[in-house]
């Protein structure tokens, strides 16, 4: 049951090349770019976000995941939280309040499967972008490439899957909402702090710590397959899609951004509630499970992580 | 646009071959016109499937995860071929990456 986490809030992400990051994000991918700051990060936001930017690109040697971000109803709740975290044993460290742009002090802690995460509960708000909060129109006519409307969620690899859902379910409230099962063993998780079939994701890899995807939503399957004519007309370097997804349904097209990293726009999708069982996939029917029309992995996805 | 001069790309070990403009990386050269010959994983310098080294030629490089490819192995010639640009006609070997290993 919810312990007042909300949404994924921000992730930022290293990128070995700003400016061709930058390129993609916001010219390709339709993100709004909000703010930089004095140690070069650049800040983005889809455009019905409410908060002032959810992506934060960090220039980095290496590509990957710095850290994923929650935002909580309340600071009460963030330092309840925090208590809790550390009973977990989890490293937990406070970073002051302003070491990104506007955003209050944020908790960060690292998960079995090590990655970052961190709970916030203060970021400025400044509203969708490109409409008026009051009798708002259906969307802003400037936007640009595919038009991601929000960051939705990651998936990750990684090797402690129970230590991570034990902390995630337990510690923070979410629930487990899909999973695939190779026996007893629960090889990928998808678990969710709202309505939507996920939130966050891992699939069990032997390496902590890596980043499958990060992705952003779209309102329709128009919307997907326009995506795909722009990966096309700017030449960008395709995964697989558009296809979907049997895990979660979702409808969906998987691609790289200019430093490796894959990005993710998709549609529609299941959505869940707390009395929801949970929904199993078997192993053997993993291909299914991943890309539902072609029922068969392409080896990128389980070999291509950042 | 102009024609960009186009150089001869050969794995050692098979002889195989492609043509790579200067402009173009080796690997997106590599998938339209010989695939196979290198694994194409992410094509932005990430995620270490396509690393080879090269043995022969000179070629510029874009920025490369520094944790597929060291300081000291870019000296040695190691280079992530969707990262990689031609400047001569090249030799090179495939290198099993460290993710395919593990
Ligand atoms: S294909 Fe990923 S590093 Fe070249
Ligand atoms: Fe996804």
């Amino acid at each position: 049951m919810s312990k007042g986490v909300m949404r994924p809030g921000h992730i930022q992400i290293r990128v070995m090349d700003m400016d061709e990051a930058v390129c993609h994000y916001r010219d390709r991918m339709g993100l709004i770019e909000t703010d930089r700051d004095a140690s070069g990060r650049v800040y983005l936001k889809g455009w019905t976000e409410i908060d002032a930017y959810s992506v934060v690109l960090r220039q980095a040697d290496e590509p990957g995941m710095d850290f994923m971000g929650f935002k909580v109803v309340s600071t009460e709740v963030m330092n309840q939280l925090k208590q809790e975290l550390i009973e977990f044993g989890c490293q937990v460290e406070v970073i002051p309040a302003g070491e990104l742009n506007d955003c209050g002090e944020r908790v960060r802690f690292d998960s079995p499967t090590g990655h970052m995460f961190e709970l916030y509960a203060e970021k400025k708000q400044t509203g969708k972008w490109g409409i008026h909060p009051k009798n708002p129109d259906a969307w802003p006519e400037e936007l640009k490439g595919m038009r991601a409307q929000r960051f939705d969620h990651c998936l990750l690899y990684g090797d402690d899957l129970d230590g991570a859902l034990d902390l995630f379910c337990k510690v923070l409230g979410f629930q487990l909402s899909e999973e695939v099962v190779d026996g007893e063993l629960r090889v990928a998780q998808f678990i969710s702090c709202s309505m939507k079939a996920h939130d966050l994701a891992w699939v069990r890899h032997p390496e902590k710590g890596k980043l499958h995807h990060a992705s952003f939503y779209l309102e329709t399957w128009g919307d997907v397959l326009r995506a795909a004519d722009l990966i096309s007309m700017h030449d960008m370097s395709l995964d697989i899609g558009p296809t979907r997804h049997g895990l979660t349904h979702g409808q969906t097209i998987y691609f790289f951004d200019p430093s490796g990293n894959r990005s993710e726009v998709f549609c529609g999708g299941d959505y869940t509630y707390p009395d929801h069982p949970v929904v199993t996939w078997d192993a053997d029917q993993l291909g299914k499970a991943i890309f539902y029309h072609d029922r068969v992995l392409n080896e990128r996805f389980l070999s291509v992580v950042t | 646009m102009e024609q960009a001069t186009k150089f001869k790309v050969q794995d050692k070990a098979t002889g195989a071959f492609f043509n790579c403009a200067s402009n173009q990386s080796l690997l997106v050269a590599m998938e339209r016109t010989n695939p196979g010959l290198i694994k194409v994983g992410c094509r932005g310098g990430g995620c270490g499937l396509c690393k080879i080294r090269v043995v022969e030629g000179d070629y510029l490089t874009k920025a490369m995860s520094r944790k597929q490819v060291s300081v000291t192995e870019e000296a040695q010639g190691y280079a992530l071929a969707c990262r990689a640009y031609p400047r001569t006609n090249l030799m090179f070997e495939v290198v099993a990456s460290s993710q395919q290993t593990d």
